[in-house]
């Protein structure tokens, strides 16, 4: 994987080093954690069922304005986690999910904005999920955790928000599922926050994305090792995560940008090997890709997130979709990506006519790229400018402090 | 340089309409609407960098095509559709100011006209494409591929079943031409305010021919 002269060749499957590598730089981060909605104060969750305790781990990237009102709140999607920016510790391979985003000087300015990470609820990277202890069995929840949704995700973090005494945020941001907790926020909770920045998403998750999710959720229940859910302590269903991964990580790419990385080139091999093994690079990479996955995400978090996706409908309990956003009262600005075939653009305009239509403040805006779904964790220099106007216009609208650093 | 065309169309928005305005640019006309007309404004401009200048201001902006209609807005669902200065440059003219017609109770059209005595007179005398500050490429890289007459201008409105309710002209972006003879001959800027077929309740047509 070169570089080219003069600028960062973005990598598919990768994801996006800042291009200057000292400055802008959100530092070394270590994730906190939190536990709360200790009964009786228990979650009430859509399901019906209440949860508690919740351990919440969560990254802070940034100082708080004396009025507390600068706090700029990041979703992750599927396979994301709390470490958004900054690296874990000095010499760390890669820095977090959306580092090019996130720093001094960059789109979400942490000389200004105090930015917040959490991992979702149902996850498995510090938050309570299938593979936290249960504290009344004193083993793994497994699939005994309760159904988790994104508005379950997103009351979690509202809880947070409170321990933090954050009372309305200055602006709420994420893509795909980091996306669909944007608009669940902004819907359920209005008074919590000013702005909301939702990209490469959908008010209620597509169909095609349904089945594609359903795939690697049969992928995992069909591995030997899944046991149920009940593979604590034992093997783990490796090769089924690993397929889901593979399903999965084909609906983040483009035709265009897989066919001028791989084309039809053979690994390390002269000509076909006349065998299943992975004569095709493209092969292999996925293979490392699905592989490599399982050493970092439980299979139980993958079903339980994947369902929490499908489930997603911002318009479920509404007469229509321009009736769930009439009480919203945040701005949006709604950004999708030309090659997104995971989310394409007229799911997000979608969105925005909705929201237009209760004559909300609304902006639209598509980034021509060849990344498809990946897009929005890499096309840094087309997002930047319109995320960090929409924010310094929204906070002097609102009148809110932006704290400028030393 | 004051925009004497921005102050005109300006006069023609009632105070606290909703206004789109279709190829918006860096949004300086509807900030401007909404600083002096308290209007609740959108805006819709293909042009990245346009968008990004409309939501650096706090505007509301859809980036889009115009060309492709205007499908993603409902009917009559705003007071004011405004088209300045960019009718020329649209593939389907037609289709966009019949859009403008179902999407807004007023449209606001404004538009450099082709049949001015100066365009006439270098294409006539000097066999060349006009040019002049308001049409001021070459041929070969300008973005005006639909130009128009004054005259051509009323004829679309008659076929589209539009009232013309009020003309204005300019010599200028800075200076109006608040009475003109033969207008299709001597106005360089045209501005005209139209309604769907149906009489409009109020405003007796002052159009001056």
């Amino acid at each position: 994987m070169t570089e080219q002269a003069g600028s960062a060749r973005k990598e598919i499957g990768d994801v996006a080093l800042a291009t200057d590598a000292d400055a802008g730089s959100a530092g070394v981060v270590a994730t906190q954690y939190v536990t709360l909605a200790e009964p009786p104060a228990a979650l009430q969750l859509e399901s019906g069922e209440t949860f508690g305790p919740i351990t919440i781990a969560y990254e802070t990237y940034g100082t708080l304005c004396e009025e507390r009102d600068n706090a700029v709140l990041v979703c992750h999607a599927l396979s994301g986690d709390a470490h958004v920016a900054g690296w874990r510790e000095v010499g760390d391979k890669r820095p977090g999910w959306w580092d090019m985003l996130i720093g001094p000087g960059k789109a979400l300015d942490t000389d200004k904005y105090l930015v917040i990470c959490t991992n979702v609820i149902g996850g498995c990277s510090g938050s309570t999920g299938p593979a936290s202890v249960n504290p009344s069995t004193g083993r793994p929840w497994g699939t005994t955790l309760p159904m988790i949704t994104i508005a379950d995700m997103v009351n979690a973090q509202a809880l947070l928000l409170d321990q933090l005494r954050i009372d309305r945020l200055l602006a709420v941001i994420g893509g795909s599922m980091g996306g669909m907790q944007v608009l669940q926020l902004a819907v359920a909770h209005p008074e919590r926050v000013h702005l909301a920045i939702a990209m490469a998403t959908a008010a209620r998750q597509p169909t095609q994305a349904i089945a594609f999710n359903e795939v690697g959720r049969q992928a995992i229940m069909a591995d030997p090792h899944w046991r149920g859910g009940d593979y604590y302590g034992h093997k783990i269903p490796r090769n089924g995560l690993a397929v889901a991964r593979m399903v999965g990580h084909i609906t983040y790419l483009s035709d265009e940008a897989m066919q001028e990385k791989f084309g039809r080139r053979l690994r390390d091999i002269r000509d076909y090997s006349f065998s299943f093994s992975a004569d095709f690079e493209v092969e292999s990479y996925l293979r490392h890709q699905g592989l490599s996955f399982t050493e970092r995400f439980d299979a139980n978090t993958y079903l339980y997130i994947t369902r929490a996706i499908d489930y997603f409908d911002i318009a479920r309990g509404y007469r229509s979709l321009v009736d769930a956003f009439r009480e919203t009262t945040a701005r949006f600005l709604i950004m999708a990506f030309s090659s997104d075939w995971l989310h394409p653009p007229y799911q997000l305009k979608e969105i925005a006519s909705a929201l237009r239509a209760t004559h909300k403040h609304v902006s639209y805006y598509e980034v021509d790229s060849r990344y498809g779904h990946d897009a929005f964790l890499l096309e840094r220099e087309k997002m930047e400018g319109v995320i960090s106007g929409f924010l310094h216009s929204g906070a002097r609208t609102f009148g809110l402090c932006e704290r400028r650093g030393s | 340089m004051a925009r004497i065309d921005y102050q005109l169309l300006q006069d023609m928005v009632p105070e606290g309409a909703t206004v789109l305005d279709l190829g918006c640019g860096d949004g300086e006309l509807l900030a401007e609407l909404i600083e002096k007309r308290h209007v609740r404004g959108s805006g819709v401009d293909i042009s990245p960098s346009a968008v990004e200048a409309c939501v650096a201001r706090g505007l509301s902006v859809f980036h889009g095509d115009l060309d492709e209609g205007l499908a993603d807005f409902d009917d009559g669902s705003f007071d004011v559709v405004i088209l300045s200065f960019s009718l020329q440059q649209l593939h389907r003219p037609r289709l966009v100011v019949r859009e403008m017609a179902r999407v807004g109770k007023l449209v606001l059209v404004s538009f450099p006209n082709f049949a001015h005595w100066w365009a006439r007179t270098q294409l006539f005398v000097l066999g060349r494409m006009p040019i002049s500050k308001e049409l001021p490429y070459q041929w070969y890289d300008t973005p005006n591929i639909h130009l128009c007459t004054i005259h051509d201008f009323r004829l679309v409105c008659q076929h589209e079943g539009l009232r013309v309710e009020r003309e204005l002209y300019l010599h200028s972006f800075e200076k109006p031409a608040p009475r003109l003879w033969r207008p299709n001959l001597t106005a360089r800027i045209a501005i005209f305010a139209v309604t769907r077929g149906v009489p409009a309740a109020t405003a007796p047509t002052n159009s001056v021919a």
